[in-house]
């Protein structure tokens, strides 16, 4: 996985709420085997027109946020689906990380598992954050996750929660599976004692 | 000790490890498979040299993608995309040696129907999927929620999960349901309640009179939309109606096994006086017949009412609704039952089950669907179409003018050919209202499956309470 340290770039406004999974990428883009290749069907029904033309007015079509790394979203992003897909497809096009006033439980793990940083705050600092990012390329942010911080293009420095474990993971790049199996010990112990205990399961 | 909720014991009894910080690795004793999200967990294994740690605790079904129209084992019926993922599944499953029913199994159908049918999921389990609606399995008093792709991997690898406890909320319903109210209506209230995010970081416990009054159909329909709700999970306790359902099914445990086993789940309840962070209540005699009017499971009203203004909303909500009104193609005021469908989905996780075919039986028997509306039956598996066309179902289905057909998720998430056109509207007995979800600019009114059989006679959304 890519490490997630620190990251300095152009954020995108999204203030919709409840921007669902079949939203970030339809399911007619689930049909492929691989896990590389989702970001250019990113957001692909607000995004282009049938004909594969741009919606002009769609936010990452605005030239100013064609390169966004940062989204500042609207309440509850990520709802829907288990799919993986949509972390994979918004980190194929280069965004980093997201800010919302909460997001949907499997997408925010799902996000970790993929170097993207969800940071959940106050509704006040979101909408602060959100008309920072409507001033466009020029009003770049700062996310540091080593100092669990977010700098506004006014300087204006924002302290973010996060779980310490997944922060560790992110600094370091690190693949959780490699992680538990370290614990292997403790597993099969435990699976020793759950069979005495319950040989139905 | 201190008093425990049903989830506070089913999660201590499966703790394998435990760090400074409280995050955890859970042992999951049932993980569930399909074709969409599975391939690149086992392509990972593949690259890392890794194998499936508890193949016989791993169970495999493709269901997302499959046709579910006749003589769907040519397989030329499928693009050859979805072709491509059945066909991993086929050699995954073969290759890491784990349970599978192929497509072409009697016992093939929708992940969540089949776990619980061949007594797969059963009371006290941990049990995961790479699908949101793994919340379903909840029903049996069993801790089951979705994952993502890693954590499919993450699973098969080291058949644990890494996880922090959510916090406890508990959903009451009191009272008696009225007659025409399902459980469908019961869990879409619920949301309507709470909104998408007000199970953020909770699992629910669904208890109250209403809720043990359901058999099992109807209590898997109360928890397959938790995660609608936003919850992690949603758990209804164990009891004689869960352990009758149970008995006999072919991965239960049988004999001297089933006693030990009953013994331990009449222990899965929450103790008197567990704290729980936040308690919802609802009366059962005030629940209606429901409908979604908009594009998110929370814009729910009883079939009475009326189609509501963005104005009525705040903050963020207005904006949505507004959106919502304009994809749906609606007008604030008009009324409900009286917005005109041309296309009826029964099926799908949510209500794809026998009870929920019988429940439409009752309605159409002897009548005709509105000319011109496409309606089609979708069984949650391929025992559920046996068992229907057993009970002469299917005949009366078939009269009346729907198509009746093979098991999988269909219309639900229309992976698969079974669409919606753009405009088209439709009475879905599923899950998700979103945009885009049953085709690209097709409209989805989640209603109950006597609701939806009720509105293909009629042509619009209907109170089925005038029908019965």
């Amino acid at each position: 996985m890519e490490k997630f340290i620190k990251l300095h770039g152009i954020a995108a406004p999204m203030p919709l709420v409840n921007i669902d999974t079949d939203m970030i990428i339809p399911k007619i883009f689930l049909k492929s085997i691989q896990r590389s290749g989702f970001g250019k069907n990113l957001f692909d029904e607000m995004r282009f027109n049938r004909d594969g033309s741009e919606i002009a007015d769609f936010v990452l079509n605005k030239p100013q946020y064609r390169k966004a790394e940062i989204l500042i979203a609207g309440d509850n992003f990520g709802c829907g689906s288990s799919r993986e897909h949509a972390p994979w497809a918004i980190a194929d096009f280069g965004i980093r990380c997201i800010v919302s006033t909460s997001f949907a439980d499997i997408f925010f793990n799902n996000s970790f598992k993929n170097g993207i940083l969800p940071i959940v705050l106050p509704q006040e600092q979101v909408d602060l954050l959100m008309k920072d990012a409507e001033k466009g390329e020029n009003a770049r942010m700062t996310v540091d996750l080593e100092a669990q911080e977010i700098t506004t293009s006014d300087g204006e420095v924002i302290a973010f929660e996060v779980d310490a474990f997944k922060k560790h993971c992110l600094l370091n790049g690190l693949d959780d599976i490699g992680l538990t199996m370290e614990k292997a010990e403790a597993i099969d112990a435990f699976e020793a004692q759950a069979e005495a205990a319950r040989p139905w399961a | 000790m201190s008093p425990k909720t049903l989830y506070d014991k089913i999660w201590d009894a499966h703790v394998a490890h435990e760090a400074d910080d409280g995050t955890c690795l859970l042992y999951i004793d049932r993980h569930l498979v399909h074709e969409v999200t599975s391939p690149q967990a086992f392509e990972g294994l593949r690259m890392a040299g890794r194998t499936v740690r508890a193949p016989e605790k791993t169970i495999a079904v493709p269901d997302h993608n499959v046709p579910t129209t006749m003589g769907r084992e040519d397989v030329t019926q499928m693009t050859e995309d979805s072709r491509i993922q059945v066909a991993a599944l086929d050699t995954n499953a073969k290759e890491f040696g784990i349970h599978y029913y192929p497509m072409n199994d009697v016992r093939q159908g929708i992940v969540h129907i089949v776990g619980p049918e061949q007594g797969w999921t059963l009371p006290g389990m941990t049990v995961v999927c790479g699908d949101s609606h793994t919340a379903t399995h909840g029903a049996f008093g069993a801790l089951a929620h979705g994952i993502g792709t890693s954590e499919v991997e993450h699973v098969l690898a080291t058949q644990t999960l890494i996880q922090k406890k959510s916090k406890n909320m508990k959903v009451e319903i009191t009272g008696k349901l009225k007659p025409g109210v399902t459980a469908k209506d019961i869990t879409l209230a619920v949301i309507g309640e709470t909104g998408t995010a007000g199970g953020t970081g909770y699992v629910i416990e669904y208890c109250g009179e209403a809720i043990r009054d359901l058999s099992m159909e109807g209590r898997m329909t109360v928890c397959n939309m938790a995660i609608e709700g936003g919850a992690r999970a949603g758990l209804i306790a164990p009891d004689q109606t869960t352990f009758d359902y149970c008995m006999g099914r072919p991965h239960a445990p049988k004999a001297g096994a089933w006693e030990q086993a009953v013994a331990y789940w009449k222990t899965l309840f929450t103790d008197e006086g567990a704290h729980f962070d936040k308690v919802i209540t609802l009366k059962g005699e005030d629940i209606q017949p429901v409908v979604t009017w908009g594009t998110s499971p929370e814009d729910v009203l009883p079939i009475t009412g009326v189609v509501p203004a963005p104005e009525d909303f705040e903050g963020g909500k207005v904006e949505a609704a507004r959106r919502s009104l304009d994809y749906m193609g609606l007008t604030p005021g008009q009324k409900l039952d009286e917005i005109e469908i041309d296309t009826v989905f029964i099926g799908s996780c949510t209500n794809g089950r026998i009870e929920d075919l019988r429940a439409v039986a009752k309605v159409v028997k002897g009548k005709k669907i509105k000319d011109g509306m496409r309606a089609m039956i979708v069984p949650g598996s391929g025992l559920v179409r046996a068992q229907a066309e057993e009970e002469g179902l299917a005949e009366i289905f078939e009269a009346a003018g729907f198509e009746w057909r093979l098991a999988g998720c269909s219309m639900c998430l229309a992976m698969n050919p079974d669409q919606l056109s753009e405009n088209e509207r439709c009475a879905s007995t599923s899950n998700r209202n979103f945009e885009g979800r049953q085709g690209f600019k097709g409209r989805t009114h989640l209603v109950s499956p006597a609701m939806a059989a009720a509105a293909a006679l009629t042509g619009k959304l209907t109170d089925v309470r005038e029908m019965i």
